[in-house]
Formats: C-alpha cells, sequence, structure tokens
C-alpha cells in the first residue's frame, strides 16, 4: 500500500532550474561576491598606503640647498680650529659669504637680525670637515652646498604653513621667505636629490637638514648579518636532526610543541630575554648590533625550523629509501640528497624570516638600539660590538622629533624598509621558482 | 659538505661575542628623559663634531628610567651618564649606592617652562590658572564649600571665562619628570589655591594623606595619562579639537603653526618670562654623571665641560636657540664639574 501512495519522485527538467539548485546557485554567487568585496577591502587599503607612503616619504629624498662660493683663509681656519665651538666659527664664515654673495645678487635681507642664521641649517661641520682633510684648499675659493633650514625646505616643498607664521617666531619670520625665494631665482638656493639622506648619518634635533639614514641601514644588516650566521645553521641542524634521526617520542614531541609555540610568542618577550640574559649577566654591550642580532636570532629561530622541516618532509622518501638501498649511510643520504633538494624551501624560509627580523622594533627598545648614534662604525667588527641604530629603531627616533622635516625623513625611511623587504621577498620568490621541485 | 664550515661559523660568532665581551668601550654612554634628549643630541652632535672623542650614544624612556639604569652598577655595561627632568630622589640615590653607585655628580643645564597648548584653530583656551587645572582634573573638588567627587564636565563649568567644551586634558605619564614638575606647580598649587587641601585636612585627613590626595588625577577618561613624547600629545590634539595638552617650551616653540598657547596665571611662557621666574610652570633640567667612570670612558669629563661650556649651554648657545633657558648661575656649574663635585 504505502508504496503504492508513493508519488513517483517528480523528474525536473535539465533544462529548466527548480527551486533548490537556485538557491544553492545564489549562495555561490554570493560567496564570489563577498570573496570580491574582500579582495577590494584589501587591495583597497593596500593602495591607500603605498599612497600615504610615497606621498609623505618621496619629499624626503629631496632637500633644499644652498650653494654659495666660500673662501677661507689659513687665518680664518687657525682661528676657528683654536676655539671649543669650532662648527660655529666656521658657520659664521659661511653666513659671512653668503651675506656678501646676497649684496653682490643684489638682495636685501636684514643681516643684523640673524636674517641669514635663519635660511641656513647647521652648515658648520660640512665646512670644517672639508677644511681638515683638504688643507690645500685654503684661501681658494669653494663651492659649498650645503643643507637650507628646515622650516625653508619645508616651505619649498609646500609642507609649511605659511599662514601661521607669526613676527615673534624664532625659527622663522614671513620676510625670510621672500629673501628664499628671491635667493632661488638668483640660483643661490635649489632643491636637489638628497644623497645625504641614504648615506649619512644621524643628526641632532636642530639639524633636521643633515640627517640620513646611512647608518642606519648598515646596523640593520649587521643584524642580519648575525642572524643568518647563527640562526640558518642552528635552525637547519636542529630540523635535520628532529627531521631525519630523532626517535618519535614524547620528549621530541614536547620539543616540536614548543618550537611551534615559540614562534607566536611576541617579540617583545624576546627583547625582554635579551636584555635580562645577554647584556645584564652576560655584560654584552647595549646598543650593539651584535646583541640586537642575538635577540632576532631567537626570534627567527621558530620559523627556519619550522619551514625547514616543511621542505625536508616534502622530499619523497624514495630518494632516502634509494640512498640508503645502494649502501649510502644515514647522514650520506641527508646530506647528499635530501639537503640539497630541500634548499629552495629552506632558503625561502630564512629570508622570510629574516625580512620579518629586519623591521621588527620591539626587541630593539630594550636593548638600548633606539637611541641617538650618530657615526658609522670604523671596523667590521667595531661595528657589530659597538653601538648602532637599526632602520626600524631609526624610523621610531625620528616620528618623535618636534620638527616636522624629521617625520618627513621617517617616511623616507619606511619607503627605504619596504625597498629592503621587497627585494627580500623577491629573492625568495625567484629562488622557488628557479629551483623548487614538485613531485 | 659543510657541517665543519657551519661549525666553525658558529664558533667564530661566539668568539666574536667573547671578544666583546672583555673590550672596552670608547664612547659615552646616555640615557634619560625625553626633555632632555633634544638637548643632549644637539650637543652629542656637537661634541662628535668639534673634537676627537666619538658621538656618545643617547637614550630616552624617560627620567625614572634612565636613573634605573644609572643606578643599576658600576662598569662598562652601565650607562655613564642619566639624564632627568627633575631632581634625582633621595630613594634613587639609595639604590645607587646599594649597586655600588656612590659619587654622583649632578649637572643643572638650565631650565624648561611647561606650556598648555591646544589646537591652533580650536577653542578658545587663552588664559588658565593652577585653580582651573586643578577643579578641571582633580577626582574630588570643593563646590559651594563642600568637597565632592568631580561634578565638572565642561570648562565653563567652574570658570565662566573658559570656553564651554568637554574637558579633556593630555598630562605626562607619571614616569616622566613634566608629570612631577606638573603635580607641584599646578595640581598642588590649585588644590591649595580652591581650598580643596584645607577641606580634605578639615575632614580629617593628615598633612601628609592630604598632599597626596592633592596630586591625583580623575580616572573617568578626561584626564589622559600620555606615556609616549610629545609627538604623541601633539597627534592626540591633533585629532581632538577640544584637547589641551601638557608640552615643553621648546617642543611648542617649534610647532607654533599647529599649536597655540594659554597663559597660565596670566603670564605669557616664554624663555624670558622663565628666565626671570614671572611664569610659573618651569623646571630646572639635570644630568647626572657617575664619577667611577671618569677616567675610565674616555671623553666623559670633557663632554660635560663641553655641554656645559659658555658657547654651548650659554645665552647664546645653541641649546638656547632650541628653547632652553639657560642657567644663571653656569659659571658655577663650570667651576663644580672641574672640581668633580659630587652630591
Amino acid at each position: 500500500m504505502t508504496d503504492a501512495t508513493t508519488p513517483t519522485p517528480k523528474r525536473a527538467s535539465l533544462l529548466a532550474v527548480d527551486e533548490r539548485t537556485r538557491k544553492r546557485n545564489a549562495a555561490e554567487a554570493r560567496f564570489k561576491i563577498y570573496g570580491i568585496v574582500a579582495i577590494c577591502v584589501g587591495v583597497l587599503s593596500l593602495v591607500v598606503l603605498l599612497a600615504a607612503i610615497l606621498s609623505n616619504g618621496i619629499p624626503a629624498f629631496q632637500r633644499t640647498v644652498v650653494q654659495v662660493p666660500v673662501t677661507v683663509t689659513q687665518e680664518q681656519y687657525d682661528a676657528a680650529e683654536s676655539t671649543l665651538f669650532k662648527t660655529k666659527e666656521y658657520e659664521g664664515l659661511f653666513v659671512a659669504a653668503l651675506s656678501a654673495e646676497l649684496t653682490s645678487a643684489g638682495i636685501e635681507a636684514d643681516i643684523s637680525s640673524g636674517a641669514l642664521e635663519r635660511l641656513v641649517g647647521k652648515v658648520g661641520n660640512n665646512l670644517r670637515q672639508f677644511y681638515t682633510a683638504n688643507e690645500v684648499q685654503l684661501g681658494q675659493e669653494v663651492l659649498f652646498e650645503v643643507p637650507a633650514a628646515s622650516r625653508i625646505d619645508r616651505y619649498f616643498k609646500g609642507t609649511l604653513a605659511v599662514e601661521n607664521i607669526t613676527a615673534d617666531n624664532r625659527f622663522i619670520q614671513p620676510q625670510d621667505l621672500d629673501v628664499a625665494e628671491a635667493m632661488k631665482d638668483a640660483g643661490l638656493m635649489a632643491t636637489v636629490f638628497d644623497w645625504n639622506f641614504i648615506t649619512g648619518v644621524d643628526t641632532g634635533v636642530d639639524n633636521p637638514g643633515g640627517a640620513g639614514i646611512g647608518a642606519s641601514v648598515l646596523g640593520s644588516l649587521l643584524m642580519m648579518f648575525v642572524v643568518l650566521f647563527l640562526a640558518l645553521p642552528i635552525g637547519v641542524a636542529a630540523s635535520i636532526y628532529l627531521e631525519e634521526f630523532a626517535p618519535k617520542n614524547r620528549l621530541t614531541d614536547f620539543i616540536e610543541v614548543n618550537i611551534s609555540n615559540l614562534a607566536a610568542v611576541p617579540s617583545i618577550v624576546f627583547g625582554i630575554l635579551g636584555l635580562a640574559v645577554f647584556i645584564q649577566y652576560m655584560h654584552l654591550p647595549q646598543s650593539a648590533p651584535l646583541v640586537g642580532g642575538f635577540v632576532l636570532t631567537l626570534m627567527t629561530l621558530p620559523t627556519i625550523i619550522i619551514s625547514t622541516r616543511a621542505s625536508l618532509k616534502s622530499v619523497p622518501p624514495s630518494i632516502r629509501d634509494a640512498a640508503l638501498g645502494v649502501g649510502a649511510s644515514k647522514m650520506q643520504a641527508v646530506f647528499h640528497h635530501v639537503l640539497p633538494l630541500a634548499a629552495p624551501g629552506i632558503l625561502t624560509g630564512t629570508i622570510i624570516g629574516l625580512a620579518q627580523a629586519l623591521g621588527e622594533t620591539a626587541p630593539l627598545l630594550l636593548i638600548g638600539m633606539v637611541g641617538f648614534v650618530a657615526r658609522y662604525p670604523e671596523t667590521f667588527l667595531g661595528g657589530l660590538e659597538g653601538p648602532n641604530s637599526a632602520l626600524p629603531a631609526q624610523i621610531y627616533n625620528w616620528v618623535s622629533r618636534s620638527d616636522a622635516v624629521f617625520t618627513e625623513k621617517a617616511w623616507g625611511g619606511i619607503i627605504i624598509l619596504l625597498i629592503f623587504l621587497l627585494t627580500m621577498n623577491i629573492i625568495a620568490i625567484l629562488l622557488r621558482r628557479r629551483f623548487e621541485r614538485r613531485w | 659538505m659543510s657541517f665543519t664550515k657551519l661549525t666553525a661559523s658558529v664558533i667564530a660568532i661566539a668568539a666574536v661575542a667573547g671578544a666583546a665581551q672583555s673590550q672596552s668601550r670608547d664612547q659615552v654612554q646616555i640615557a634619560g628623559s625625553s626633555t632632555v634628549l633634544p638637548y643632549a643630541s644637539i650637543v652629542a652632535e656637537a661634541f662628535g663634531e668639534n673634537t676627537d672623542f666619538p658621538t656618545p650614544v643617547v637614550e630616552s624612556g624617560g627620567s625614572s628610567s634612565g636613573l634605573r639604569r644609572f643606578c643599576e652598577g658600576v662598569g662598562i655595561n652601565t650607562i655613564d651618564i642619566a639624564n632627568a627632568s627633575r631632581g634625582i630622589r633621595e630613594k634613587e640615590i639609595a639604590a645607587c649606592a646599594a649597586n655600588g653607585v656612590t659619587d654622583i655628580i649632578e649637572v643643572r643645564i638650565g631650565y624648561d617652562g611647561i606650556v598648555f597648548a591646544s589646537q591652533i584653530d580650536g577653542p578658545a583656551y587663552d588664559a588658565f590658572t593652577p585653580s582651573d587645572w586643578f577643579n578641571a582634573l582633580a577626582p574630588k573638588v570643593v563646590v559651594d564649600g563642600e568637597l565632592v567627587e568631580n561634578p565638572h564636565t565642561q570648562w565653563a563649568d567652574f570658570n565662566a571665562d573658559l570656553p564651554a567644551e568637554d574637558i579633556l586634558a593630555f598630562i605626562p605619564g607619571t614616569k616622566h619628570g613634566t608629570r612631577e614638575v606638573f603635580e607641584e606647580k599646578v595640581i598642588a598649587a590649585g588644590c591649595e589655591a580652591t581650598g580643596a587641601f584645607e577641606a580634605m585636612m578639615a575632614a580629617g585627613m593628615s598633612e601628609d594623606d592630604a598632599e597626596d590626595a592633592c596630586l591625583e588625577v580623575r580616572t573617568d577618561g578626561r584626564s589622559v595619562d600620555i606615556d609616549g613624547d610629545y609627538t604623541e600629545t601633539l597627534a592626540r590634539i591633533d585629532a581632538n579639537a577640544n584637547g589641551i595638552g601638557v608640552f615643553g617650551l621648546a617642543f611648542y616653540e617649534n610647532n607654533t603653526d599647529k599649536l597655540k598657547v594659554a597663559t597660565m596665571s596670566g603670564v605669557v611662557p616664554s624663555t624670558e618670562s622663565i628666565a626671570t621666574g614671572e611664569y610659573p610652570v618651569s623646571r630646572p633640567l639635570y644630568f647626572y654623571i657617575k664619577k667611577a667612570h671618569i677616567g675610565v670612558i674616555p671623553g666623559l669629563k670633557l663632554y660635560a665641560q663641553f655641554f656645559m661650556a659658555d658657547e654651548i649651554a650659554g645665552p647664546d648657545g645653541p641649546l638656547a636657540s632650541y628653547g632652553l633657558v639657560s642657567d644663571p648661575e653656569l659659571a658655577d656649574t663650570q667651576a663644580m664639574i672641574e672640581a668633580e663635585g659630587t652630591l
């Protein structure tokens, strides 16, 4: 009975879409839209971010300079060198030369009230360094190209709020801008590409025009060097042992779980560890790239171990078996066959770990690498153990300064940091494309 | 292939580490107040440029943290100089002594003003008195002779001359030396002036308790502690038109295109009004030298002498042109450094 009353299922037409199929199709279409929206949001925020970085940072690669021929005599040189604040004397010599140049160009400026000092940045050291290195040039005319004052620089870059400048402002006065315009027309002032930003060192807060990021780039590279030479061998050795030799028991399981846990530990924790162990207990020097490298090594190790183990695992067992089958020892099998095949994956993981470490700021705060370090190291070893800054630390440092030109330089520093990160990631992708083998 | 090579490089790195440990340090290392940092960096740069010694390394992080590191002990892995925007405290001297840091040279650099500034296009916060700040920020204030929970939500609630804007103040966090000066010269003064101090004493508090209670600030979000530096305060002011922030005079003078300053008790803050003592909220800045490091760290004493030379810290020097109010007793300080007089 029951069988007879069961209606035979109505066979839907293959051409007409029934209700359930329509619903399923609609759900799929909705999901596609969600996905596209998600991608759009991602792309949009990337575009906004990049636009902000580029528009704020590009001006940092340019600076306004004052170009004036200066003649310093032997007597002036001796007189300046005999004072305590020598660079101040050289600044006076430069301002005198500028004043003469303005008179001959027919530009009127109120020289007595310090107007010229407000136009030029801190130039004393440029002159002093030149003359102490080239004493033969004393008495001859030398064309100097020195940074203009930060507000003049911002004026030409269009970031100075001119309407808010009042007559009681110590750093700039409204009439200074007219003098600057006249100087620009007379060829005494120009906006040029700022090589010093790329090669120079940090400067005091009153000299934003002379500040450069070169020394901190070097500091970062030194740290990466330490990280590479510590984390790669330790990480690879640890993963080969764990993957190929270690017995599978509770202990190795425990170690494996904890390596994964370590990869998720916030970097500041490694900074505190570095402060306690390397500086307070082992008495290693503060602010040194060596210690920074140690701390970042600890941070990078789990990343390298995890990626190395993944690439070792992806080498098919047949390779090992074949090697063992023709009589290779286990170590020969690993080092002659498995490791070379896993190398692209290991390198990719290492480079990505390094890129992560390069941008890390938090642990560096604690080991004293965020400070005012205004010099290049003299030797390689001196660079490792002497104080140095690092790229992200330098950026952090500049942002906190009151002169807006430093903020602009911080954005410029971000561009440099991004270029490094991008280069490293591209290398990692190329390596993977070029050498990776799939089975 | 490379097992031996890898091992060799690991050992090499370890050797470098060992070498670093035993080597001496050739540059002066400084840490401390972020208020003093700009001046210290100006001097450090000039010191590196004008002498044969390397440029000193200056870190910031606040007066308290600088002095704590200063007091960690004697030796090349400890800092030589601590910058501070307040005087060293008795318990810090005791902590120093406990770690073997006994001979400390105190150098007063000059004076710095603390100013109250707001967005240049924001509400007209033009004139304040300490009482206004106490009424705005204290958890308990005097209203109609009674000590009550602070009922004020707008500046105009207690002073009709101030704008009818919600109270929102960005004050330095407790790790900053600036906070102490703010408490002492503004909040405590306001506490006395509004009669809250007397009311607390009358309510049965001991004098010490009442003094401590005077320094408290409300915790309902109208007073925001800024633990970073002045750029953070500036960013918060930028984002909140009704906000008012506490800045150093030099920082304000560098940002006059974004900030407008209020008078305190009728006095406009400037290097002149601070030098004469007219402007009430100013404080001396210091640095502290570990005497045991003089002669060990090359250039340490010379750095201090260079810092305090007339050409640098004097009224015509670069520090004054950045915003420091120079110390009229500079000659005494110079003589004291020469004689290495300790606390």
